[in-house]
């Protein structure tokens, strides 16, 4: 049973919101306790999410939540967007498929990164990606 | 707009990375790079990362155009001072950085490119030996 310790919206609408959202999500991994390899991990899985949200999506939010399993606390972080949606969710989880000119490495790359990963999507409703980094993960 | 100095030392060019880059920042590095080659005849550029806490796969392929760039331009290129938990977070992404040279430190970074330059300049004489045979 995952609990909610503490939460906070972010508004991501612009790539300048980026750079503080990072510094945002590292603040809340700093305070769990995470060593610096689990808070890198969990900063750059945020860094690719954050961009699909932008690029993907037309911007959207971001929940910041401390989190805690009955073990140990951890990051969890929720990127809701109003976006177009991802018609092949399976596609989309492939590594090298994109279907802007990247590398294709944002979404499998990001679940590699993180322990818990979670996406839901509806073609022309939005998308919703959640993941959950817990401090010795 | 936001732009990261770019140092010119004789051959060299030397760029020194010190805030969290996002898109637009590195995609301005990449492009005034290139033309900085160009302007200045640069051999070698050395690209210190030792204070960027993040590289996503974004920023792992400017670094990699980066590369690829200067080598079609003329120059040599290398990366010096990837932090640790940078380098297991971009392994674990996916992105080994395959045909970007890399370093431990700034210091063994310049005596790569120095030692690249020697190479390619000799490769390139060998070249022209055989032109005239």
């Amino acid at each position: 049973m995952t609990t909610t310790l503490s939460k906070e919206d972010f508004l991501i609408v612009k790539e300048q919101d980026v750079v503080p959202f990072r510094n945002k999500v590292k603040d809340a991994a700093v305070k769990t306790g995470m060593g610096i390899l689990n808070q890198t991990k969990l900063i750059t899985a945020a860094s690719e999410l954050v961009r699909n949200l932008l690029k993907y999506g037309g911007g959207g939010t971001v929940a910041i939540e401390a989190v805690n399993n009955g073990r140990e606390n951890g990051v969890r972080l929720v990127f809701s967007d109003k976006g177009p949606g991802i018609a092949d969710l399976s596609l989309a989880m492939q590594d090298g498929f994109s279907t802007g000119k990247s590398l294709g490495l944002g979404l499998p790359g990001t679940k590699r990164l993180v322990n818990e990963f979670n996406i839901q999507s509806t073609v022309g409703e939005g998308t919703t990606v959640t993941i959950i980094k817990w401090k010795n993960g | 707009m936001d732009r990261i100095p770019i140092l010119k030392m004789g051959d060299f060019l030397l760029v020194t990375i010190q805030v969290d880059l996002y898109d637009q920042l590195a995609e301005n590095l990449e492009t005034d790079l290139v033309n900085a080659v160009k302007k200045h005849n640069s051999k070698g550029v050395l690209i210190d990362i030792s204070s960027v806490s993040i590289i996503d796969s974004f920023m792992g392929r400017i670094l990699g155009n980066i590369g690829a760039m200067s080598r079609i331009m003329g120059a040599q290129s290398v990366i010096v001072g990837m932090q640790p938990a940078v380098a297991m977070t971009l392994v674990e992404l996916g992105l080994t950085l395959t045909g970007v040279a890399t370093a431990l430190n700034v210091e063994k970074g310049m005596e790569l490119l120095r030692s690249k330059i020697l190479l390619s300049d000799g490769q390139s004489d060998d070249d022209d030996d055989n032109d005239t045979e």
